[in-house]
């Protein structure tokens, strides 16, 4: 007689497992996700206007203006990522909370401080961007391949 | 006014990131939802179609990040102009240098200085 695989098993079982989540699980409040996306991720961006109005009514030029703004952005996006409230904003927020550059800094923060006992250097410094990595990868190979095509054809 | 159009089209951006995430193959992540926004703001902005929803909705288009691809490509192309082949590799780190060292930065010391919770 075979003896089935504990490991095997345990797969088995985990799958059923998540098979039988899925059919229980309640279908995701749609409207509810949409509501709190839109107002928390509106009202990010209503924050980030007003530094930039305050910026640019202070003598600054737009792109200075601008770029200071997501500095601060993302200075805020850390903090809060740091001290807890980021991630009980996301709750609530979903997509409002990670679409804005301040989701950008907290996948950043929330990924390095999850590995710190692995030390400053492999563990801090290179899972930085274990999630927030592939984004740069993709925004650099396609406004490169954008600039090599406006090359060709100029 | 400025401030109710950021709303309107900061908000409904987001919208669109969590309709990503409700309607998509469940597992999607936060670094996928980013991936994508970064990929389509890059685009949109390389055939023109980004810079008037950033005229119309200000902060509302250039915070989410939709509104970072949009300025690695506007860096890009703005370089090719005045450098050629080069300025199609360092245009987009040119405009994005201060947001990507700030990321950094203020990413490591808030991890440093912080510790997860529960």
């Amino acid at each position: 007689m075979e003896i089935p695989n504990a490991e095997n098993l345990k797969q088995a079982e985990i799958d059923e497992y998540d098979s039988l989540v899925q059919q229980l699980k309640p279908k995701p409040p749609l409207l509810k996700h949409c509501f709190w996306a839109f107002v928390v991720g509106g009202l990010i961006c209503v924050l980030a206007q007003i530094i930039l109005d305050f910026l640019q009514a202070g003598g600054m030029g737009q792109t200075d203006a601008s770029s200071v703004t997501s500095v601060i952005m993302i200075f805020l996006g850390a903090l809060l990522t740091g001290i807890g409230v980021y991630d009980k904003l996301g709750k609530t927020a979903g997509a409002g909370s990670i679409v804005p550059i301040t989701g950008f800094s907290n996948v950043i923060v929330a990924s390095a401080m999850e590995f710190k006992r692995e030390g400053y250097i492999f563990g801090v410094g290179a899972h930085i961007f274990s999630i927030a990595g592939p984004t740069l990868v993709f925004g650099f190979a396609v406004s490169t391949l954008i600039g090599l095509i406006k090359l060709l054809f100029m | 006014m400025s401030l109710l159009m950021a709303f309107l089209i900061g908000g409904s951006l987001c919208l669109i990131g969590q309709l990503l995430i409700d309607l998509t193959k469940p597992g999607i992540t936060p670094g996928h939802v980013l991936v994508v926004f970064i990929t389509a703001g890059a685009i949109l902005s390389g055939l023109g179609l980004y810079k008037p929803l950033v005229d119309i909705g200000g902060a509302g288009a250039t915070i989410p990040l939709s509104g970072f691809g949009h300025l690695l490509t506007q860096g890009t192309l703005k370089a090719v102009e005045q450098k050629g082949l080069l300025g199609a590799f360092s245009g987009g780190v040119e405009a994005a240098a201060a947001g990507i060292a700030a990321a950094i930065i203020f990413g490591y010391v808030a991890a440093v200085i912080f510790n997860p919770k529960e």
